[in-house]
């Protein structure tokens, strides 16, 4: 049988006369997960969440309860939550459904997380150019607020904490969460150094501070629903909970889809929910978690030994959509944004695209970063342009190889793994390049501006 | 940090060496210790940690534990297994902990330098050969040591603007910045206000101002010492000598009692820039943009170059016959002191108080300092006239008392330091009934009406002490010599005393000085001119805590409490 999807989150959204407003949230049972978690103790929730083996939707899959653990509430200090509606990962584009179509879902959850760590105050940082979802959030927000829902005194609770939202200018980097607090503070969104500013010990204002993803906190409403144990159970070990990926490339449906962890390979969502690629078209390469995941040769087979050390030994149309098999075959998860390219991509001109992206979003702070990113842009948009030498792929791969592990933020990955990878499992193209300068395509092409 | 966790100490292993560092002191300074350097860009002491160059990645381990019995997991040989952490880590940013290894020289340290130091020069201008830094440039010297000797880019360098005007002393070449934020850092953090900060993204990032505001603070120029390489450079001094050229020397400013520590850089007996001296006591590594302007005394036209007698001139010898002719006509003398002459000085002259007594005063040159490191007392040596004697209270602006001696005629001669009595409150008219001896540096009213006149040399022509408002006794060494002609001021005044004492008069050395003023001056005592530290000594206050000085709170100095 064909896979399916099963949608815990997107469970309402798309259908018919489904709306944003409360009373259609409450109509379908909204807000009695909070109330019901109000009646428990704090610590209980936080226990619920560690049992429930959340990992972060934002990018890193970092357990949500082991991230809440780190608060340092000895300080004294007010906590702060922030939903991190950033989204901004190339091909990413599932937490704008959650935010547009059911905001509530997202409010109980970052009610509940509130309520959970004790929050003072809570913030979404939502991505500038959602501009619409700000308003929605915001109406939402007023709607919850004028119910009791979230503000003074919540459902009688004695807890109060109000919401705000926060638009970001267009940034990528503001969606790292210490660049983020940055911005939300007010200032440059140059991301912090870890040691010593962990966002749980020194975050907004240098108080202990939760950011989370969206779907990550839409995800704290259920497990709380329906218990941390029981919430486990969907997904596979350590891998849990149901997981929205977004779709984009030469495919037939591109789209989100929302399933179990593991529940199925990249064939499937491939073949069965997308229905395939274009007539005649065969698969070359796929990036599975946004373009900063390394890419996939879909000529490679993937082998070696899973966690509890059982071998595997997959196809690319084998791997199981969860956040550790990606792992497994040397990419990421990340934010669950599957690029799919056919025969058809020139992948010299694929990767000229991204580096031409985060070499303009690199937000110019620390040095690797800073310069290898437009190095490497500058290289790729020589290659495109019909200057390509036959050193630039190995002159790419050792700049790519000075940028990780060395900078500030995680940007610096981001930037160097899709260069790092694709000359890797695509070095042949690159050297090519070198002998089809003639055909090449003006330089233009390949500059964000 | 309370004294007992400052003073906890750890042992960590840098390639292996252990060596004891205050714990939670960060590894740059950790790693300097056994002798070793950190390249690094960003990272100032006396600022934030910014951690952006990422020149100073090392590789940091601890000894490891098994996890159930909590034991050492020892290697082979017996000893302490490494875990190593995956990533480097900045030793700007990492703090020494007990047991910490730390390596500096592994193959992939060696890489991290040479990448970064690759990254810093791809869109770097690299003509040092014009550029004002050269000589004392940090990319320069790391480029040598980890540079690749050859370049890999070949694409187009980035354009930024080369010559803009931040303020009215600074200039910056952004192409030459390698954005380490340390000017930015230094505003926010030192001056305590916003000037400058960076715009654009990426790479293409550009240091200015913030819109419409001018880079004026007094203590601009200090970004230009702790900018690593040649953006930003001092308006005057830019392209005017190459420093490897400039020969530096250990002085005071006398721009107010802060006594800021300086390098006075000169060539040729001429001086071509004056910067800080870190005193971390006294004023940092930092200081203010006035007190580099003070040089210019030295060739003001105003300034004083010969020696003469009622209006002519003459050589040393016979100025002095007539100082001391004057006092045989009328020996009802009465002396104006500096605060601005060095302590020797001020001693001489209490000397010959001594021999030929008369009213001292001395006066007080108040201002509004800044708080920082201009203090409210503009003169260096205030507490020197104390110690000296010279003067047993505060001073006050002007000299009434010195006035009425003047005008009831109980006084006929005036011995005058460096002070211009018409701006004291001593008209000229009441000066035509004295006859004026006068030693100062620059020409005015009073140089004018004196009988003889006997030039001094400036600060940076003389070697000598001052003690600032916090009683430290600190030395300035001669930078340049002084016009020609002319002779130290020790050697003029204890000339004048050998003449009233009826002894051959033989030239003084600081050193012998030093002797007679260590044994004369309780306060001195035990020390010598060449034991004082550079960074000078503080001296017993005590004695002088019924004083109301003038100075407010400056940096490292808090008048209430000093001991
Ligand atoms: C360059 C960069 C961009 C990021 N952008 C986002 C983003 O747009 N949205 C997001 O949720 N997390 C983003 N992250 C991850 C956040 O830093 C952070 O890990 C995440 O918000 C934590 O939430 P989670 O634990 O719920 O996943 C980004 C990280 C980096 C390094
Ligand atoms: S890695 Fe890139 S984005 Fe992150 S701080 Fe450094 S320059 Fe900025
Ligand atoms: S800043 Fe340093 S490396 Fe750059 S041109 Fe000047 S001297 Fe050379
Ligand atoms: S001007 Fe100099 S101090 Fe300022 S950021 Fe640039 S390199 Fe650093
Ligand atoms: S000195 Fe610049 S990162 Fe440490």
């Amino acid at each position: 049988m064909a896979a399916q999807e099963t949608r815990m989150l997107l469970k309402y959204t798309d259908e018919p006369g489904y709306t944003p407003d409360i009373g259609c949230y409450i109509k379908h049972g909204g807000y009695e997960t909070l109330k019901k978690a109000l009646k428990l103790k704090p610590e209980e929730l936080r226990q619920e969440i560690k049992d429930s083996e959340i990992r972060g939707r934002g990018g890193a899959g970092f357990p949500t309860g082991v991230k809440w653990g780190f608060i340092d509430y000895k300080s004294g200090k007010p906590v702060y939550l922030i939903c991190n509606a950033d989204e901004s990962e190339p091909g990413t584009f599932k937490d704008r459904q959650l935010m547009y179509k059911d905001p509530h879902q997202l409010l109980e959850g970052m009610m509940i997380s509130a309520y959970a760590i004790q929050a003072k105050l809570s913030f979404i940082y939502i991505r500038g150019e959602m501009f619409r979802g700000a308003k929605i959030l915001e109406q939402a927000i007023e709607e919850a607020r004028a119910k009791g829902f979230l503000g003074d005194n919540i459902c009688g609770s004695g807890y109060s904490c109000d919401m705000l939202v926060h638009r970001g200018a267009g940034a990528y980097i503001c969606g790292e969460e210490t660049g983020l607090i940055e911005s939300l503070e007010g200032k440059r969104a140059y991301p912090r150094i870890k040691p010593p500013y962990f966002p749980a010990v020194f975050g907004l204002y240098q108080c202990p501070t939760i950011v989370n993803n969206v779907e990550t906190l839409c995800h704290v409403k259920h497990a709380i629903d329906m218990g941390g144990k029981e919430f486990a159970k969907i997904g596979t070990p350590g891998n849990t909970g149901t997981r929205i990926w977004s779709v984009s490339g030469h495919i037939q449906k591109p789209g989100y889809y929302e399933f179990p962890c593991g529940g199925i390979t990249m064939g499937e969502l491939i073949y069965d929910l997308c229905g395939g690629l274009y007539p005649g078209r065969k698969l070359k390469a796929v990036i599975p978690g946004g373009t900063s995941s390394k890419v996939l040769n879909a000529e490679d087979r993937y082998t070696g030994k899973l966690k509890d050390g059982t071998p595997f030994d997959w196809s690319i149309n084998d791997i199981p959509l969860d956040f550790d098999s990606f792992v497994h075959v040397g990419s990421m998860s990340g934010s669950a944004a599957v690029i799919v390219m056919d025969d058809s991509t020139d992948m010299v001109e694929a990767l000229a695209n991204i580096n031409a992206f985060y070499a303009h979003e690199s937000c110019g702070q620390c040095t690797p970063c800073r310069e290898g990113c437009l190095w490497m842009n500058k290289i790729t948009s020589r290659m495109m342009a019909g200057n390509a030498k036959e050193t630039d792929a190995d002159l790419l791969h050792s700049v790519s190889l000075q940028i990780s592990g060395r900078t500030i933020c995680a940007h610096g990955e981001a930037a160097a793994w899709p260069t790092e990878s694709f000359v890797d499992k695509f070095r042949d193209e690159f050297l090519a390049k070198a002998s089809g300068n003639a055909s090449a395509k003006p330089e233009s092409a390949y500059r964000l501006i | 940090m309370n004294e007992q966790e400052t003073a906890k100490q750890v042992t960590i292993y840098v390639d292996g060496q252990a060596v004891q560092v205050p714990a939670g002191m960060n590894l740059i300074e950790a790693v300097a210790q056994v002798g070793k350097e950190v390249p690094h860009y960003c990272y100032h002491p006396k600022l934030s940690i910014a951690g952006n160059c990422r020149m100073c990645l090392v590789e940091v381990g601890s000894p490891m534990r098994d996890r159930q019995t909590g034991e050492a997991v020892l290697e082979t040989d017996g000893s302490p297994k490494i875990g190593w952490a995956p990533k480097p880590a900045i030793a700007c940013a990492e703090q020494a902990r007990e047991g910490m290894h730390v390596r500096t020289e592994s193959n992939l340290i060696k890489d991290c330098r040479n990448g970064v130091m690759e990254f810093l020069l791809v869109n770097h201008p690299l003509d040092c050969p014009i550029c004002d830094q050269a000589g004392e440039c940090s990319l320069q010297e790391f480029a040598t040591d980890y540079g690749r000797g050859y370049s890999r880019f070949i694409e187009e360098k980035n354009v930024k603007p080369k010559r803009t005007r931040l303020g009215p002393r600074i200039t910056l070449d952004d192409e030459r910045c390698i954005l380490c934020s340390r000017c930015v850092r230094f505003c926010d953090e030192i001056i305590g206000e916003s000037f400058l900060g960076f715009v654009d993204r990426g790479s293409y990032s550009t240091l200015t101002n913030y819109p419409g505001k001018d880079f004026d603070s007094n203590y601009s120029l200090n970004t230009v010492d702790i900018c690593p390489v040649g953006a930003l450079t001092s308006t005057d001094f830019r392209f005017k000598m190459r420093v490897w050229f400039l020969k530096p020397t250990k002085s005071i400013c006398t721009e107010s009692s802060v006594g800021v520590n300086t390098e006075v850089w000169s060539r040729e007996g001429k001086i071509y820039r004056i910067t800080p001296r870190t005193n971390n006591a006294v004023n940092d590594d930092w200081m203010s943009d006035s007190g580099r302007e003070l040089y210019k005394q030295v060739e003001a036209d105003t300034r004083l170059k010969e020696f003469r007698v009622d209006g002519n001139r003459v050589k040393l010898g016979e100025a002095l016959d007539r100082v001391v002719e004057l006092f045989k006509v009328d020996d009802r003398v009465a002396y104006v002191g500096s605060a601005h002459a060095s302590l020797e000085e001020q001693f001489l002259l209490k000397q010959l108080v001594a021999v030929k007594p008369g009213p001292v005063s001395l006066a007080a040159h108040e201002q509004d300092g800044d708080g920082f490191l201009i203090s409210n007392d503009a003169t260096p040596n205030l507490r020197g006239a104390l110690v000296t004697g010279l003067i047993d209270q505060k001073p006050r602006p002007a000299l009434p008392e010195l006035a009425e001696l003047i005008e009831s005629g109980s006084v006929k001669l005036l011995f005058v330091v460096n002070e211009d009595l018409t701006q004291l409150g001593i008209t000229e008219a009441l000066l035509r009934k004295v006859d004026i001896v006068y030693l100062g540096t620059q020409k005015n009213q009073t140089s004018r009406m004196a009988k003889v006149e006997l030039p001094m040399l400036t600060v940076f022509e003389k070697s000598g002490t001052f003690i600032n408002q916090a009683f430290r006794l600190q030395k300035f060494h001669q930078v340049v010599p002084g016009p020609a002609g002319l002779l130290p001021d020790i050697h003029i005044l204890s000339r004048l005393l050998g003449l009233f004492q009826g002894i051959e008069p033989k030239p003084t050395s600081l050193d012998n000085l030093w002797q007679a003023m260590a044994n004369g001056l309780p306060a001195l005592k035990g020390h010598a001119f060449a034991t004082i530290p550079d960074e000078g000594v503080l001296l017993d206050a005590s004695p002088y805590k019924h004083i109301n000085f003038c100075e407010g709170e400056t940096l490292h100095y808090n008048p209430d409490c000093t001991t």
